[in-house]
């Protein structure tokens, strides 16, 4: 007769019981496992002892601990491969395949680029990586994402390429229109809210769009973050994509609201620049924007490999003999 | 409960591959002629390549009855251009055309992955190269296909140009002259032959320059 060993999933040991709910909850999840293995359990001498004190709220499941190993440990009677399951940990949901794929969805990268902006005493400075990637093939190194909407505003692109582009293509049309029916300019704050404003309409159609849209209007400088969920943002710093943790650290580090034009510049050219050496979705040309008073100028347009042996030189290697040539009589 | 599977797609990938080089003064669009399904080879002198204008053609792999429905589409709406404007329509503003074209299907999309080549309005070579959904950039080279993942690297050995992207800008025209351009394609596709299933049969070559438009082919291997 087999005897098989069954270990029970800790998921719902370790939860916390704070409300009467909650133990209700638990102890209906414990049951119906308990009833599981009682059921299987019918094999022989197979015994689970538990108590419950709904009173205290305070449960003890010590007899919960089944004297089944962990893992390796006495494997003679899981060896033939089939009698016992393998003891994984299982959601508890009706939709297992489903939950499977956010799961996977979870802990893809986002959005693989790095995306930055950020206000300061001058205006504000705006730069990004330039790589595209299609799952693990880069399909290209000199995608163009930060994108001219129009002299004096300016938006980047996290996320997919073609939404970015499109949806930018057709604000900028929207802000002229506005421009030649209103007979100013469009504000930052108006221009981000058309954008949101579309982007909310398509939203859970699988569009994928994370932006900044950052101008200088008569307000001043202004600096919005825009996603396809539907959120938008006021803020002085952003920064968008599967590297932003790396350009964030960089950035809060060296951040100063009284920094000069070639400060602002160099603090965003490194942020971009640590984040292409750390993530693997991120690379290629790290573009500089400002954008000021006047409008919009490219700073600078740095390859990071290169940017990589300027920031960190190679030491010569300190030879201790050198081998010459041999003399030829 | 499980989620249902339609067992039905829509869709099916008809394999192949398609390759463009921009030159100072001209353009070579190239693409096999093996049209297949599966494993089975549907037939082996398929063209995908397509005369969208007098300076732009565009070659598309993927699903070739999406193909030929975005060629349709594109050329309609480059009649009724010539029709309004009199003229015939630049390159640029083409790849333009083709990049809305393929947006508005966002939520039901082409299976199309396209190379539009030709010449601009200053008589230099330009390819464009483009996604499924409309994503579309100004290269001076690109592959697409099942045999882009095997020629993409090639190319980018023989021809990487300096980006676009950098500052102070760098001067980014192929060295390349035509018929060393030329010989650069029938190699790329003799070595894709070599290891992609759904690349071979033969490769239809378009060059195109300021004489106009020259047309030739090459046998591969048939296996």
């Amino acid at each position: 007769m087999n005897r098989v060993k069954y270990r029970i999933s800790w998921f719902i040991v370790v939860q916390e019981i704070t409300s009467s709910n909650t133990v209700v909850r638990t102890f209906f999840l414990l049951n119906q496992r308990v009833n599981d293995l009682v059921d299987i359990s019918q094999l022989k001498g197979f015994r689970f002892e538990f108590s419950l004190s709904v009173e205290i709220m305070k449960l003890d499941f010590s007899g919960l601990e089944s004297s089944a190993p962990l893992y390796g440990g006495s494997n003679e009677l899981l060896s033939d491969g089939f009698s016992a399951a393998p003891s994984f940990d299982l959601p508890v949901t009706s939709d297992f395949d489903g939950f499977q794929k956010n799961s996977i969805q979870m802990v893809k990268p986002a959005k693989g680029t790095t995306t930055l902006a950020f206000i300061f005493k001058e205006g504000v400075m705006v730069a990004a990586d330039s790589r595209a990637s299609m799952g693990g093939y880069i399909s290209s190194q000199s995608v163009k994402k930060i994108i001219e909407i129009n002299p004096y505003m300016l938006g980047t692109m996290a996320g997919g390429a073609a939404d970015c582009q499109f949806w930018h293509r057709n604000l900028g049309i929207k802000c002229r229109l506005h421009e030649l029916a209103n007979k100013r300019r469009i504000s930052v704050t108006g221009a981000s809210k058309l954008l949101a404003n579309i982007l909310y309409s398509y939203r859970g159609m699988g569009l994928s769009v994370g932006t900044m849209i950052a101008g200088w209007d008569e307000k001043g400088p202004g600096l919005y973050y825009v996603d396809s969920e539907g959120g938008r943002l006021k803020g002085t710093k952003f920064s968008v994509g599967s590297g932003s943790p790396y350009a964030y650290g960089v950035l809060d580090s060296g951040y100063k609201y009284d920094l000069t034009v070639d400060e602002a510049a160099e603090l965003a050219r490194r942020a971009i620049y640590h984040a292409t050496f750390r993530d693997g979705a991120s690379g290629g040309v790290a573009s500089v924007y400002h954008v000021g008073p006047n409008g919009w100028t490219k700073l600078s347009g740095d390859d990071v490999g290169e940017l990589h042996y300027s920031y960190y030189p190679v030491e010569p290697a300190i030879v201790e003999q050198e081998m010459t040539e041999a003399v030829v009589a | 409960m499980t989620k249902e599977h339609a067992n039905w797609s829509p869709y099916d990938n008809n394999g192949g591959t398609c390759v463009a080089i921009a030159g100072a003064d001209y353009c070579v669009i190239a693409a096999d002629t093996r049209m297949s399904t599966g494993y089975s080879i549907l037939t082996r002198d398929y063209s995908k390549i397509c005369k969208l204008a007098d300076k732009s053609f565009m070659a598309s792999s993927g699903f070739q009855a999406d193909v030929k429905a975005l060629q349709k589409v594109l050329s309609s709406r480059h009649l009724i251009y010539q029709h309004q404007h009199n003229k015939q329509m630049s390159c640029p503003a083409m790849a333009q055309l083709l990049s809305n074209t393929l947006y508005y299907k966002r939520f039901f999309p082409y299976y199309a992955f396209n190379v539009l080549g030709g010449l601009d309005s200053e008589g230099k070579g330009c390819v464009f190269t483009y996604d499924a959904v409309g994503s579309y950039e100004r290269v001076g080279y690109s592959a697409q296909g099942s045999g882009a993942t095997l020629i993409t690297p090639f190319l980018d050995n023989q021809l990487k140009s300096p980006s676009p992207l950098l500052l102070p800008a760098k001067d980014a025209v192929t060295p390349l002259s035509e018929a060393e351009a030329v010989d650069l394609v029938k190699t790329c596709f003799a070595s894709a032959t070599e290891r992609d299933i759904y690349t071979g049969d033969s490769v239809e070559i378009i060059i195109l320059n300021a004489n106009g438009v020259r047309r030739e082919s090459e046998q591969l291997r048939k296996d």
